[in-house]
């Protein structure tokens, strides 16, 4: 794959930055939402087995982890550069 | 079958190779040697964060499974979600601990809420309740998974006495918390041996869960279908889920990876870099997958393949035993015990800082009448007491193990635990978000919270023998039925730690907001408030003190007794060079107390350093500019504001240097003008004597006796004529730098040796004692040892001729730098007082009258200039305690010339 080309918009590379913070920010809610539809399940009836909802929660958990690593590399690139600032490291 | 023996050789050469993997890495760390980056890497880091998974959970978490199927996992999902939001409280919280210099969530929480010590007795009280049955709990897992291994061995031994292996236990991990978790005070520093012995035992525990997980599955039932076969067909194949709970474990299970004290240990406290944080936010949850990955398959199978009745919290360990995998079954216990012991020796860490900053230090300091300028080792005492508190939380983990008889009451106690450090959550989580909330209301909202988590959950945990009685439960207190423990306001069917949960948490919230609502905060609440909120906007310094009465040296003294001698006199060195001045004492600017307050607040805990730094400073602490900048919110005014104060500073630095510059200049004008009228002096006394001698032996008519004493009187002064000519000489030889030095290698040593032994032989340096550390000084030393003896002579006979003490005694202390060495000599006399300091090195200064001093003021300058020209300084060095001078040496051997 070739690099992506040279931003035409100068304040991309910060604005792409931002929106991956802000995935950072709903990915717990999602998480959560994600955990708790089980109960709504098990209102439902008894079609819910443990292997069943064992097998649920482990894919969701997994699915949380690889998106998670995904977002946290450019993440934590923007907090090395932060740190770089001399404005923040003013002792 | 394992033999009891043979399981407590493992055991100890376990603990053997924790011990030696922690002794390494401190060692490592220290010494900065090569290769420690990873030390400090994400990774020991993350796996540093698997104390979260304790005994409870390694065994316990299949004992649950076996019980309520899948809803022991809630336990690994709420930490899940806090991990993986890391982006909003987990990187807030790590940056605020760094800015402050955070020591522990009592700290972070009496830190935010303008440095009240009360919220910080109020929070480590609450930990050391909350955490007590923890220990006692992971007390018991060890002491029952070693008894399942005594169980089957009838022959040979009796059965094991468990009181007695849990006080061993409890004995190992106190010694070893107390030899790797006190090394050094500050306790913002990481504890590199403890970390790391922590990150061995993190994969142990997890090896031997996969381990015992994959032999079950693809060794017992036979692959993946088949063990989803065996949970179709087990008791727990029904997904039983109450959904009140399912919710409540994982918000509590989130709110307690926040708010346990061993969890912020590591968490915050541990952090080094941000960056660890990025890793760990997928890696932690990863290591939780995995950890809980096969707990269904070995609860299923234990279920189906042991008998009866066996207890299911031990199904980790009895399922490899019933197949004979005795290494298995090893390597399962080893990860029990790593489980358990890596908890306990954090959470004893974490809860010793607490009692000693925010219990012993504020009850000591307010003591003692002279407050924090006192005598005495603060350092050591601190220490002392750290050390106990280890033990005394240990012990009372082992007691409260005794008393409660283990069993039933205690395997529930680790939930109850939990939601008792939970009520810290409104404190903490407001505290960092909303600048609105005030001590007030943190206290009030953690009061009520753990009031009513005591009542409703942990009190009636003592069963109906303890506390709170059958007919409490039944009826309520004094027959009022609306205040059943387990059923507030009459709401009766909901589970007990739901119901305690609920009504704790919406009380301690409620309480916290209302209060914080109509309370006012005081100034430097608000201005604690506007730093943890904004963290991320301004992270630099509050400016809390206002140019004060402080003495530099009063600050140094105390600062030395916290800190250590090095590291005070680094902080104030560094901190008088950045503002150009060239001595050991920096000006006491608000931002240099500030510094050194929050530097303090590492060792000791925010308040009691702010507390300390207060008795010194004195007087009101924050001042209207301070909160006007807090006040006004607009970002330009900020920059602006921020642009100002830099060129200000920079200003006010060269002014400095130009006061400095100029002061100097008057006094050396002063002393050219002494200069003349000395030297003069100087030359008249010995040369009047000497024509008034001569003119009478030149008369004649004496005897012989006479003739001689007169002849002699006239030698003397003229060696003291000569002696002050060869000063003067050797001065300005050295000021040109025309002088040629000779270095050979030579021991520190020996070089003093020939110092002190040609002082003392003289006669005037007789009267004084001296004290050396033989080993510290035997150094080699490549440099100009002649030159040097000559400084050293000089320093030591100024000591025997000025130190005005009773029994002068003068202490000669070697310590070694990173690149210096420093040769300190120390008296036990007055000292010199501060005004005097600045010029005790130039010509012909001498403090005392001439009569007793008997030299010309010409050693300390030559002195000066001898250093200058190996490559060192003198300077004196203040808050010693009596006169101080420090000779530095380059360790860099000195080029020939």
């Amino acid at each position: 794959m070739t690099p992506p080309r040279e931003p035409l918009f100068l304040a991309r590379q910060t604005y792409r930055r931002r929106r991956v913070a802000d995935a950072a920010r709903l990915l717990p809610v999602i998480g959560a939402m994600l955990f708790l539809i089980p109960i709504l399940a098990a209102g439902s009836g008894d079609g819910a087995t443990t292997a069943r909802g064992g097998i649920y929660v482990f894919v969701v958990w997994a699915g949380l982890i690889v998106v998670t690593a995904t977002l946290s590399r450019p993440l934590s690139r923007r907090e090395s550069e932060a740190d770089a600032d001399p404005k923040e490291t003013r002792p | 079958m394992v033999g009891f023996n043979a399981l407590v050789l493992v055991c100890v050469a376990y603990v053997a190779i924790l011990f030696g993997v922690a002794f390494g890495a401190d060692k490592r760390a220290r010494e900065g040697l090569p290769g420690t980056a990873w030390l400090r890497g994400p990774w020991v880091y993350t796996l540093s964060l698997s104390i979260y998974c304790t005994a409870w959970t390694f065994y316990g978490a299949v004992g649950y499974a076996a019980r309520s199927g899948l809803e022991f996992v809630t336990i690994y999902l709420g930490p899940t979600l806090v991990l993986v939001g890391w982006w909003w409280v987990l990187r807030k919280l790590v940056r605020i601990g760094r800015a402050q210099r955070i020591t522990s969530i009592a700290d972070l929480i009496s830190s935010r809420y303008g440095k009240s010590n009360l919220l910080g007795v109020i929070v480590t009280l609450l930990a050391v309740v909350g955490t007590t049955p923890y220990i006692a709990l992971q007390l018991q897992s060890v002491t029952l998974s070693f008894s399942v291994f005594a169980a089957d061995r009838q022959e040979g031994f009796e059965l094991l006495d468990l009181n007695a292996t849990a006080l061993w236990i409890a004995a190992g991990l106190a010694l070893f918390t107390i030899l790797f978790g006190t090394r050094n005070l500050d306790a913002n520093e990481r504890h590199h041996g403890v970390v790391t012995a922590i990150a061995v035992e993190a994969v142990v525990k997890l090896l031997a869960l996969l381990a015992v997980g994959i032999f079950v599955v693809w060794g017992v039932a036979g692959g993946p279908t088949e063990i989803a076969r065996t949970i179709d067909a087990s008791p727990i194949s029904d997904w039983q889920m109450n959904g009140g709970r399912w919710a409540s474990l994982t918000f509590l299970s989130a709110a307690a990876f926040l708010t346990l004290p061993r969890m912020f240990q590591v968490l915050v406290v541990e952090n080094v870099d941000e960056r660890q944080l990025a890793t760990a936010s997928w890696a932690f949850p990863l290591y939780l997958f995995l950890m809980s990955l096969f707990v269904v398959p070995i609860a299923v199978v234990g279920l189906d393949i042991l008998p009866k009745g066996s207890n299911p919290d031990l199904f980790v360990l009895t399922v490899p035993l019933h197949f004979d995998q005795d290494g298995l079954a090893m390597l399962s216990f080893l990860g029990g015990f790593s489980s358990a012991t890596s908890m306990v020796i954090v959470a004893a860490i974490a809860l010793s800082t607490m009692v000693s900053n925010h219990i012993v230090m504020p009850i000591w300091l307010s003591l003692r009448s002279d407050g924090a300028s006192m005598s005495g080792d603060v350092r050591y005492l601190l220490l002392i007491s750290r050390r106990l508190s280890i033990g005394g939380v240990l012990l009372l983990g082992y007691l409260y193990y005794r008393y409660s008889g283990g069993g039933a009451a205690l395997a529930a106690i680790g939930l109850i635990s939990f939601s008792g450090v939970a009520q810290v959550l409104p404190a903490l989580v407001g505290g960092i978000f909303w600048r609105g909330a005030s001590r007030n209301g943190a206290a009030a909202g953690l009061i009520a919270g753990f009031a009513i988590w005591a009542y409703c959950l942990f009190l009636p945990s003592f069963g109906p023998e303890g506390v709170i009685s059958d007919q409490i439960m039944a009826h309520g207190p004094w027959g009022l039925e609306w205040l059943r423990p387990q059923a507030l306001f009459g709401i009766e069917g909901m589970d007990p730690l739901v119901h305690a949960l609920f009504w704790s948490m919406v009380v301690n919230t409620s309480l916290f907001f209302i209060f914080s609502l109509v309370s006012f905060p005081n100034p430097l609440e608000r201005l604690q408030g506007a730093q943890f909120v904004n963290v991320f906007e301004h992270s630099g310094a509050t400016r809390g003190w206002t140019r004060g009465r402080a003495q530099a040296e009063d600050l140094m003294i105390m600062a030395q007794r916290i800190m250590g001698g090095g590291e005070a006199q680094a902080l104030f060195e560094a901190e008088a060079l950045a503002q150009g001045k060239e001595s050991y004492l920096p000006d006491t600017t608000p931002g240099f107390i500030e510094r050194l307050e929050r530097e303090l607040a590492g060792s000791v805990g925010g308040a009691t350093a702010h507390a300390m730094v207060g008795q010194i400073v004195g007087g009101a602490s924050v001042s209207v500019e301070d909160l006007m900048a807090v006040a006004d919110e607009t970002q330009q005014m900020l920059e602006y504001s921020s642009q100002l104060e830099v060129q200000s500073e920079e200003l006010s630095r060269t002014a400095r240097q130009l006061g400095e510059a100029n002061k100097k200049l008057t006094q050396l004008s002063i002393q050219k003008d002494a200069f003349l009228s000395q030297i003069s002096h100087e030359l008249r006394t010995p040369m009047t004597s000497i024509r008034a001698f001569s003119e009478i032996l030149r008369d004649g008519g004496m005897d012989e006796a006479a003739a001689r004493k007169y002849s002699s009187i006239i030698h003397d002064e003229a060696l003291r004529l000569t002696r002050l000519l060869d000063d003067l000489l050797d001065l300005s030889v050295l000021e040109a730098g025309h002088v040629t030095l000779h270095p050979q290698p030579d021991n520190l040593s020996d070089v003093l040796d020939r110092a002190v032994a040609a002082t003392t032989s003289v006669g005037e340096g007789a009267g004084i004692e001296i004290r050396r550390n033989p080993v510290h000084e035997d150094i080699d030393i490549f440099t100009d040892t002649d030159r040097l003896a000559q400084v050293f002579i000089n320093l030591i006979a100024n000591a025997a001729k000025y130190c005005d003490a009773d029994t002068p005694r003068l202490k000669i202390f070697v310590t070694k730098r990173a690149e210096r060495l420093h040769v300190d000599f120390i008296d036990n006399g007055s000292g010199i007082p501060p005004e005097s300091q600045a010029v005790i090195f130039e010509k012909f200064s001498r403090l005392s009258d001439q009569a007793k001093a008997g030299g010309a003021g010409l050693g300390l300058a030559i002195c000066r200039e001898i250093m200058d020209k190996l490559g060192g300084k003198v300077a004196y060095l203040p808050g010693q305690g009596g006169a101080a001078f420090r000779v530095t040496l380059p360790k860099a051997p000195l080029a020939a010339g």
